[in-house]
């Protein structure tokens, strides 16, 4: 006993991740913690998707389970589990079967190197960057099963279309990813910092070192050579949403069309799998994002709001946000109907405010916002991205098939070919310049 | 840390390629052949990792399971899979297919036997797996700048090429 409490403590002093740190108590604990995370975060997404929507059109949404429809995700979830598992008598039973969990797989599998904070990541790969792209191009896979599987016309050509698209969009997707990479082995400081500092020193593909690189050049790559990390932003933007099979590029689902695309066989379980793996491949892909370009659980201002006032000013935003999400619930409170139907409601409302309160001033004591800050701007980081994709939803209408194709073939790739000579040219530019003066 | 490249995670993963690799060619549905094939190329990925190339690994994971294999099922789908259910699915070709499988099985032999002088004659040292992707790059575009261009452009000619033999009009 007393060997266990010394081998879970000597992780908590080693200041690696847990998989770095070969640490098999921990890591079973993060993986938990990751695993946990990600289903509130997709359940909380439910809501959020359709409420948000709901109001982008001028409804109100879910307003009947729960209060405010908060319950809403828990009704749709036991209600999918409780329904008849069908599988269509001329489909391919082994292939039906397996398609879902294999979508399901790739979607959480890339959580494994996603760095929360520099030592919150269940591990850490010199490759992570590869392994996100690689594991997260393997839910394609699941996809064409599925669709080819269903032995039908909309799912096969839902999955002719996914197939195609995926493959497209990898490509651009690659390049701008190959130059926020470039951009790791540059280590001069400052947004116009370019240069190796030693013959040593080269870049990285770890997810953490990418973020710890943007730390020690004090830049954010979405800004460094700018504009050149904004536009390998943007392609990635675009790309990702067309990976994730999401509004304006769902055309593998596109329900007007395909009624449901590659997953109009499946039922209960099995098409909650799919619904599962699509919202944490939407997470998993703008964590990328967030990683690469937007410094990962790097404090915004970093540079120009510094000193300890500063610092404990940002620690705070964990608490604050949840005592505003708090606020929220009492006010919402408080404009209930006083009728004796909505009693229960109102008192599930406030106890639901009370708990956000509750964490809220968890997070004010020194020992948690420490340790918490970084996980937070993190999580705040791709829920931004999460409130971008539900907004394209409300927004755009969907691309027609040669339309998407164009886009991905004769924009967004040259622009990451051209983009990513242009990066090297700038991290370069004091050898050519060298090289030119020698001549 | 324990090395994880244990004899049970190699017999593991031949083993699924191994499996793999015979039900690519006794499958008369293609599109199972071709799941099968998937699964032999990520046991090979699991092979890289054994032998400290986690690039390799990944460029397999990215470039095969990931890329060559989804255009494969895509063009699989497009065919009429129940015509080819019904057509032979091996053709006589077997004195050819016996003296290529002699051919391998020889080199093979050569190399189990002869090829001690070919291989370090002890494990890699540990740690460098950290700089496996800084190595190739460095050997990709130094020692072999050449090579490595000189396949790039063949692959481009391919590409062009492809391009031009499928439209008419450009």
């Amino acid at each position: 006993m007393h060997e266990f409490i010394q081998y879970v403590q000597s992780y908590l002093d080693s200041k690696l991740t847990p998989g770095a740190a070969g640490n098999v108590f921990w890591a079973t604990i993060y993986i938990l913690l990751v695993f946990v995370g990600l289903s509130v975060a997709v359940i909380a997404m439910n809501w959020l998707e359709r409420k948000i929507l709901a109001h982008m059109q001028v409804r109100l949404g879910p307003m009947r389970v729960g209060p405010h429809g908060l319950l809403q995700p828990i009704a749709d979830a036991l209600k999918l589990l409780l329904k008849e598992d069908i599988i269509p008598a001329e489909a391919d039973g082994l292939v039906f079967w397996i398609a879902p969990f294999i979508v399901v797989l790739a979607a959480f599998t890339v959580f494994v190197v996603v760095p929360f904070g520099p030592t919150h990541a269940i591990t850490d790969m010199n490759i992570g960057i590869l392994f996100m792209l690689g594991v997260s191009s393997l839910s394609v896979l699941g996809i064409v099963m599925a669709g080819w599987a269903s032995n039908s016309h909309y799912p096969l050509i839902g999955a002719l279309r996914s197939s195609a698209q995926m493959v497209s969009y990898e490509v651009a997707m690659g390049l701008a990813v190959v130059s926020a990479i470039l951009m790791t082995s540059l280590h001069g400081a400052g947004l116009y910092g370019a240069g190796v500092a030693s013959a040593g020193d080269s870049g990285t593909l770890s997810m953490i070192g990418i973020v710890q690189a943007q730390q020690e050049q004090g830049v954010w790559f979405v800004f460094k050579f700018f504009p050149l990390g904004l536009v390998a932003f943007f392609i990635f933007a675009i790309a990702m949403v067309a990976e994730t099979n999401r509004a304006p590029f769902d055309l593998p689902e596109a329900e007007s069309e395909l009624t449901a695309g590659f997953h109009t066989e499946y039922s209960g379980f099995r098409w909650s799998l799919f619904f599962l793996a699509e919202y944490s491949a939407m997470i998993a892909v703008s964590s990328i994002a967030v990683t690469l370009w937007l410094g990962g659980w790097l404090r915004p201002f970093p540079n120009l709001l510094h000193g300890s006032v500063w610092d404990l000013v940002f620690n705070l935003f964990p608490g604050i946000t949840f005592l505003f999400l708090a606020a929220m619930c009492f006010y919402n409170t408080a404009r209930m109907p006083k009728h004796p139907y909505f009693k229960i409601q109102t008192m599930g409302l406030a106890g639901f405010g009370a708990l956000l309160g509750l964490i809220g001033l968890v997070m004010f004591v020194p020992a948690v916002f420490v340790r918490v800050q970084d996980i937070y701007w993190f999580a705040i980081k791709v829920a931004a991205f999460m409130y971008l994709y539900i907004w394209y939803r409300g927004t755009f209408p969907r691309y027609r098939f040669d339309q998407l194709m164009k886009v991905g073939w004769k924009i967004l790739l040259p622009l990451g070919l051209g983009l990513l000579i242009l990066t090297a040219l700038m991290g370069m530019r004091a050898e050519l310049w060298h090289w030119a003066a020698s001549l | 840390m324990n090395p994880v490249a244990t004899p049970f995670f190699f017999y593991l993963l031949s083993g699924t390629m191994l499996i793999g690799g015979i039900l690519v060619i006794t499958r008369k549905n293609a599109v199972h052949s071709a799941l099968a094939l998937i699964a032999a190329l990520l046991a090979q990925a699991g092979i890289y990792l054994m032998l400290y190339a986690p690039f390799v690994a990944g460029v397999q994971i990215i470039l095969y399971a990931g890329g060559i294999m989804v255009l494969f099922l895509f063009v699989i789908m497009l065919v009429n899979l129940e015509r080819a259910q019904k057509e032979r699915q091996f053709n006589k070709q077997w004195v050819v297919g016996l003296a290529a499988a002699a051919a391998l099985g020889g080199l093979f032999i050569a190399v189990y036997t002869k090829g001690k002088a070919m291989f370090p004659d002890r494990a890699m040292p540990s740690g460098l797996e950290g700089q496996n992707t800084q190595k190739v790059g460095e050997l990709l575009y130094g020692q072999y700048m050449f090579a490595f261009e000189i396949a790039s452009l063949l692959l481009l000619v391919a590409i062009i090429g492809a391009v031009v033999m499928a439209k008419k009009r450009i």
